[in-house]
C-alpha cells in the first residue's frame, strides 16, 4: 500500500424500513438499490412486511412507491390492511400505488407470455411517480403460471436487469415458498440473484400460533443470526430485536419503597430504583395484595405505574384490593396508574411482549407490576415464555423501570419456580411467599430470598392481611421452629400476662415502701417532738439550776453576815449554831419549794 | 389512442356479429410477434371478415394499457359481443382462443 491510510471496506449502503426490530436485526435494514426477498409460508407475513417497508417510507421520508400485487387484488390488500393504523386508502391516493397484476382465474391461458408489459406499465409509472420502492408481492403466483422452468428463469432475469435499469432505492420480492415444498422450480435460482434473503414462518406450537423471521443471506453485510418472534400490532409487525450482547444499565443506588415500611426494613432500606423484584408463591399467598402495595406507594410518590395482570379484569383487582386497605381508584382517575388486563388464552408469549412494550411506550412508567408474569407461558411454548420473560426484565432495566412480577409456583418450594419461568435468576430481589401449617392453621410467611447488592433480613415474617393494609408481623421462634397465627397470638398472649402480672407485682412492691416511707416520716415527726421537748427541758433546768446556785450565795452571804456578827461574840457561839440550824431548815425550806417543781422530772 | 397495426376491419354482409378484440403486445418479444400470427391465422379461418382487432402496444402507451387492465403480454381481450374474456399468451392453443373469443372451431 502507499503511505496514505488503506480506505475502509465500502459499508453496503443499506435503507431502513422502519419496522420495528427489523432493522437492528439486519444491522441497518435492506440493501439500497438491490433486491430482497421475502420467502415464507401463507400467512406468514411477507405481505405485511412489505407494505409496512413501503408506508414506512412512504410517511416518514416521503418516499413513493409501487406495489404490485400479484396474489391478492389491491381492493383486497388495502382492506386487509385496515387493522393497521396506516390509513392505507389515503397513501393510495398519492404516495402509494397499486398494481393489480393479478390474473384473475376467468382468464384463458394459450401460450407462453412474459413480464415486459408490465415492467413497461410499471417504468411509466415509476417516472410519473418518482416511486423509490417497488414491491412484487406473490411473484410465485405469477411464476407458476409461466409453466415451464426456463420462462420462470428467464422473467426472474427480467425483473432483475429491470430494477437494475430503473434505479429504485429498495425492491422487495416476497415469494410464497414454504421451507421444502418449493413450488417455484427456479427458487433456489431466485435466491441466489437477489442479495438478501429473509425467511418468514408461521408455525403452530402447543396450539399457538408463532410467527417468526430469521434473515436467510445478506450478502456483503452481517446480520444478527436465529429466529427472532414476530407479532403484530396496530402499527403493524413488531419484531422482538436481538438483546444486545454487552449490558450496559446503570445500577441506581436511590431505594423506593417495595410498598410498606416493615417490608423495606427487611429489604435494607426498599428496592432499589430500576430493579427487579419476583414475588413466587403458591396461590393465595398475597403476591397481588403485595404488589399492589407497591403500586400504591409508587402512586402516593406521584410515579407513573402500569399495573398489568392476566386473566382478571383491572375492576375486580382493585376492588378486591380495597378489601385489604389498597386504595387504587383514585390514582385510576388521576392518571398517574395504568391498568391492563390482558387474556392469556391463545396469545403467544411474543404478542404479550410487543403489548408491554407498547403499553411501556405509552404510559412511560417509573413502576411497573406484572401479576402473574408467569400466565405468559399459560399459551405456547415454555421456551418462548421464558425467552420473552427475560426480555422483558431486560427491557425495564433497560429503562429504569421499577418492577415486581409475580410468579405463580406449582408448590410450596421456591426452588420450583427455578423449572418455570427461571426469571428468579435475573430478578435483582426475590421474595417468596409460602404458606406454613402448623397447630391446624395455615398461615402465610413471608421471606427474602435474596436481594442484590443490599442487606436484607434473613428472618420469616408472618404477613397479616387486615383492613387497613396487609403487615409483617413479628414472629417467634420457639425450639427452633417459627410460630405463627394461633401459636403466635398464644405466644404473645402469654408475654403480654406475664408482663402484666410484672407490672402489678412491682407496682405492690412500690405501694409497700411508700407506706413504709410514709411510716418512717411519721416516726422521725414525733421523735422530733421529743428531742424539742427535751430541749426546752434542758433549757428550764439550766435556769433552775442557776437560781439555785444563786440563793446558796445569797444564803452563804447571809451565813457570812451572820458569821461576822458571831465572829465578834465568841461566846454567843452555841446560839448562833442552834441559828444557823434554823437558817438551814429554812433553807431546805426553800428547796422543798424547788423540789415540787421539779417532781414531774422524778418519775 | 391505437396505434400500429390500425383495425383491420372488414365490412361484409355476412350476418354473424363482429368480434371486436384488443392484443396488447410488446413489439419486440418473440411471444407478442408469435401472438399477432397466431391471432391473425385464427381470424383468418374461422372469422373469416366479422371482426375487428386492435393491437396495442404497450411499451407505447402503457397508460392505456394499464387502464384497461394488461398484466402480461401477450393478452388478447374479446371486447364484445358479451361476455367479455381475456387470453393470455402467443396464443399458440388455438383451441383456447377459440374457445374464449365464443367461436365454434
Amino acid at each position: 500500500m502507499t503511505g496514505t491510510k488503506k480506505s475502509l471496506p465500502q459499508l453496503l449502503p443499506k435503507i431502513a424500513t422502519g419496522i420495528q426490530g427489523f432493522d437492528e436485526l439486519s444491522h441497518g435494514g435492506l440493501p439500497r438499490n438491490r433486491i430482497t426477498l421475502l420467502k415464507g409460508g401463507p400467512g406468514s407475513g411477507k405481505t405485511v412486511f412489505a407494505l409496512q417497508s413501503l408506508v414506512n417510507a412512504a410517511r416518514q421520508r416521503n418516499e413513493p412507491g409501487i406495489f404490485v400485487a400479484f396474489e391478492e387484488s389491491p381492493r383486497q390488500i388495502i382492506a386487509n390492511a385496515a387493522g393497521f393504523d396506516w390509513d392505507l386508502p389515503a397513501l393510495a391516493k398519492k404516495k402509494l400505488f397499486f398494481m393489480d397484476a393479478n390474473l384473475s382465474p376467468e382468464v384463458v391461458q394459450s401460450g407462453e407470455f412474459d413480464l415486459r408489459g408490465l415492467l413497461a406499465m410499471l417504468k411509466d409509472k415509476k417516472e410519473e411517480i418518482d416511486a423509490r420502492w417497488i414491491v412484487f408481492d406473490g411473484i410465485d403466483v405469477m411464476l407458476t403460471l409461466l409453466q415451464n422452468p426456463k420462462s420462470e428463469m428467464r422473467e426472474i432475469y427480467r425483473i432483475r436487469d429491470w430494477l437494475a435499469q430503473n434505479a429504485v432505492d429498495a425492491a422487495i420480492i416476497t415469494a410464497k415458498i414454504d421451507g421444502d415444498s418449493a413450488q417455484i422450480a427456479n427458487y433456489g435460482f431466485l435466491e441466489f440473484m437477489v442479495d438478501c434473503v429473509v425467511g418468514l414462518e408461521q408455525r403452530l406450537e402447543c396450539g399457538v400460533a408463532l410467527h417468526r423471521i430469521q434473515m436467510l443471506k445478506y450478502r456483503g453485510s452481517g446480520y444478527a443470526k436465529g429466529e427472532f418472534p414476530v407479532s403484530f400490532g396496530r402499527g403493524g409487525m413488531d419484531i422482538a430485536p436481538p438483546e444486545p450482547t454487552e449490558i450496559k444499565q446503570v445500577a441506581s443506588g436511590e431505594r423506593v419503597s417495595a410498598g410498606f415500611e416493615r417490608l423495606d426494613t427487611m429489604l435494607g432500606g426498599g428496592l432499589f430504583r430500576g430493579s427487579s423484584t419476583l414475588i413466587t408463591g403458591v396461590p393465595g399467598t398475597s403476591k397481588t395484595t403485595l404488589s399492589g402495595k407497591f403500586v400504591e406507594a409508587a402512586c402516593r410518590r406521584g410515579e407513573r405505574t402500569l399495573f398489568v395482570s392476566f386473566d382478571e379484569g383491572p375492576d375486580r383487582i382493585v376492588r378486591n384490593l380495597t378489601s385489604v386497605g389498597i386504595h387504587l381508584k383514585p390514582h385510576l382517575t388521576s392518571g398517574v396508574l395504568r391498568m391492563y388486563s390482558g387474556r392469556t388464552e391463545s396469545v403467544a408469549a411474543e404478542d404479550h411482549l410487543v403489548k408491554l412494550k407498547a403499553l411501556i411506550r405509552e404510559h412511560q412508567p417509573l413502576c411497573m407490576v406484572i401479576d402473574p408474569l408467569s400466565a405468559i407461558s399459560k399459551a405456547g411454548g415454555l421456551e418462548a415464555a421464558r425467552a420473552v420473560a427475560t426480555r422483558f426484565i431486560y427491557t425495564a432495566k433497560e429503562q429504569k423501570i421499577t418492577v415486581v412480577v409475580t410468579a405463580i409456583n406449582e408448590s410450596d418450594e421456591p426452588e420450583s419456580e427455578a423449572t418455570d419461568l427461571q426469571i428468579s435468576t435475573i430478578a435483582d430481589t426475590w421474595i417468596h411467599l409460602s404458606y406454613l401449617i402448623r397447630g391446624g392453621e395455615r398461615n402465610r410467611a413471608l421471606t427474602i430470598i435474596k436481594s442484590r447488592g443490599t442487606w436484607h433480613s434473613n428472618q420469616v415474617r408472618e404477613l397479616i392481611l387486615r383492613d387497613e393494609g396487609p403487615i409483617l408481623a413479628d414472629v417467634y421462634t420457639a425450639g427452633g421452629e417459627v410460630l405463627m397465627g394461633t401459636l403466635r397470638w398464644e405466644k404473645e398472649n402469654a408475654e403480654s400476662a406475664k408482663t402484666l402480672q410484672r407490672r402489678s407485682e412491682v407496682d405492690q412492691k412500690r405501694v409497700s415502701l411508700e407506706f413504709a416511707e410514709a411510716d418512717t416520716r411519721a416516726r422521725i415527726k414525733v421523735l422530733e417532738h421529743d428531742l424539742e421537748r427535751q430541749r426546752v427541758e434542758l433549757e428550764t433546768y439550766s435556769s433552775d439550776d442557776q437560781a439555785r446556785m444563786v440563793s446558796t450565795s445569797d444564803r452563804e452571804k447571809t451565813l457570812l453576815r451572820i458569821r461576822s456578827a458571831d465572829s465578834t461574840v465568841r461566846a454567843t457561839n452555841g446560839s448562833a449554831a442552834s441559828l444557823e440550824k434554823r437558817h438551814t431548815s429554812n433553807g431546805s425550806g426553800k428547796s422543798g419549794k424547788k423540789s415540787k417543781t421539779e417532781t414531774p422530772d422524778g418519775p | 389512442m391505437a396505434r400500429k397495426k390500425a383495425k383491420r376491419v372488414t365490412s361484409d354482409a355476412d350476418a354473424t356479429t363482429v368480434v371486436v378484440m384488443v392484443l396488447y403486445i410488446t413489439e419486440s418479444g418473440p411471444n407478442s410477434v408469435r401472438a399477432i400470427a397466431n391471432i391473425e391465422a385464427i381470424c383468418q379461418e374461422h372469422l373469416k371478415d366479422n371482426f375487428r382487432l386492435e393491437i396495442v402496444d404497450v411499451l407505447e402507451s402503457p397508460r392505456r394499457a394499464l387502464a384497461d387492465g394488461v398484466v402480461v403480454t401477450p393478452s388478447l381481450a374479446k371486447v364484445s359481443p358479451l361476455p367479455a374474456a381475456t387470453v393470455v399468451g402467443n396464443l399458440s392453443d388455438t383451441g383456447e382462443v377459440l374457445r374464449a373469443l365464443g367461436i365454434r372451431g
